[in-house]
């Protein structure tokens, strides 16, 4: 049976790992290549690296950390962050990356979703989609971008649906209310979407605690559960995240 | 088990062949990634990786002559590994396209049928039980999990052809092999510290 994932996100920031709360006040925790190789021993079953350096000139750096994720962990893992055109999608999967994250530039370029599906597999292409409550769209949730910063027309039920159309093998469903507060995940859209669509709905934004987990990859009905603050703070291991989920009765991998 | 002998890696230019090769390196193994026949014969073994689809890996690999090239690779007696669509080329034929495959092992590709909270592809992780003893799992527990992306499985006509099963809704063979052929549905090279073991158990295969 299919196993329920733990992905841990690492937002790096010129080659270091940094978090912040709802994308402010960022603060720096270390090296994302030697924080990867903690969290792979301790048996995590993906990674995301989130690219959110500025600078155009610095985004070499993010390749550079990418081929040395790749030499040292053997799990797959996802960029995201300024991946913009085909060229970049193919510098980060030739550096060893399995997956990219699309979200800013999917949804200004919906194209790109598609000819990254048809040049790398849709497997490749992970749809990143940040959401925000508001009842005046459909689906009760409304689309931002540029971080969620800007809101858009897209209604998250209906953007979600479009990409799968499109070629995206995946959606990882960040809460913008959520994320950061460390009280829960958004359950109402994960379900909603997670029951709509048929590839695998990552849940993000809000994990606090295993139980959180447990409530978004069960009446969430998540495939796969992100996390950060829970396991960068020192506060939880993957181990023990997975161990409280075993006993809650989530079939999880256990190393 | 020496580890200074060539590990070819067949590049038929799809799929992702970056993490086979650094995963060989983690195990001290070198290797030549190649898509002429010419150059991966002289290697020691034969890994067949990839993601892709069964009519346009086969179209690329019968142009090449690296159709041809593998059955006789086979037929040499020298260990091949075939990887996801590498493992599911290894039989005679595909549901998801019209054309022959290799036929090393007999036996067809169908689509996994899916169902409430069953989605297809079949991705993430999901444990591959061994039906016996086998080499390749010596020293990996049996709730070890492989990660998983296809949405096609393998099905061999006879039960001897099967190594391991996994369950998506159906029991499938998601391990398979014939003599000097191993093929496995799921990513070794992206299993964690198992399927590198799996991987190492290949590569010192006598």
């Amino acid at each position: 049976m299919l196993e329920k994932r733990i992905v841990v996100c690492l937002d790096v920031k010129e080659g270091k790992t940094t978090k912040g709360v709802r994308f402010k006040d960022n603060i720096e925790l270390g090296d994302p290549v030697v924080m990867a190789k903690n969290y792979y021993d301790q048996g995590v079953d993906e990674l995301v690296f989130y690219d959110i350096t500025a600078s155009a000139e610095k985004r070499g750096i993010m390749i550079d950390v990418v081929r040395r994720v790749a030499e040292q962990i053997f799990i797959p893992f996802c960029v995201g962050g300024g991946i913009a055109t085909l060229q970049d999608i193919r510098a980060v999967i030739m550096a060893g990356a399995e997956k990219v994250s699309l979200n800013t530039q999917a949804v200004k370029n919906p194209q790109l979703i598609s000819e990254g599906a048809w040049a790398f597999g849709s497997q490749a292409i992970v749809l990143g989609m940040d959401a925000i409550k508001d009842p005046s769209f459909p689906s009760g949730y409304r689309v931002v971008v540029n971080g969620g910063r800007t809101p858009t027309e897209l209604d998250a039920l209906a953007w979600a649906l479009e990409a799968q159309r499109l070629g995206a093998g995946e959606i990882v469903l960040n809460s913008i209310d959520a994320d950061g507060t460390r009280e829960g995940y958004e359950l109402t859209i994960t379900r909603r979407i997670s029951e709509a669509v048929n590839i695998p709905v990552v849940a993000s934004g809000g994990a606090g605690q295993p139980s959180h987990l447990e409530e978004v990859l069960s009446t969430g009905k998540a495939d796969a559960a992100l996390i950060a603050s829970m396991v960068h703070f020192g506060d939880y291991t993957i181990a023990s995240i997975k161990k409280d989920l075993h006993r809650a009765g989530v079939n999880v991998r256990m190393i | 088990m020496a580890k200074n002998h060539t590990i070819g890696i067949v590049d038929y230019g799809a799929g992702n062949l970056k993490s086979v090769e650094l995963a060989l390196a983690h195990l001290g193994y070198s290797w030549l990634t190649s898509g002429e026949a010419s150059k991966l014969a002289s290697c020691d073994k034969l890994i067949i990786p990839g993601d892709g689809h069964a009519g346009s890996t086969m179209e690329v690999l019968n142009k090449s002559g690296l159709s041809d090239f593998i059955k006789s690779y086979y037929q040499s007696g020298r260990w091949i590994l075939g990887i996801c669509i590498g493992c599911q080329i290894v039989l005679d034929g595909s549901d998801e396209a019209e054309v022959a495959c290799l036929g090393l092992i007999p036996g067809r590709c169908h689509k996994l049928p899916g169902g409430p909270g069953l989605k297809v592809p079949h991705m993430g992780w999901n444990v591959c039980v061994p039906k016996n003893e086998h080499f390749a799992f010596k020293g990996v527990p049996k709730e070890a999990s492989f990660y998983f992306v296809h949405s096609y499985y393998t099905k061999p006509v006879s039960s001897d052809d099967v190594i391991g099963i996994s369950d998506h809704g159906i029991d499938f063979a998601s391990a398979i092999g014939r003599d000097n052929l191993l093929a496995f549905q799921f990513h070794p090279e992206k299993s964690g510290p198992w399927g590198l073991k799996l991987l190492d158990n290949f590569l010192g295969a006598q």
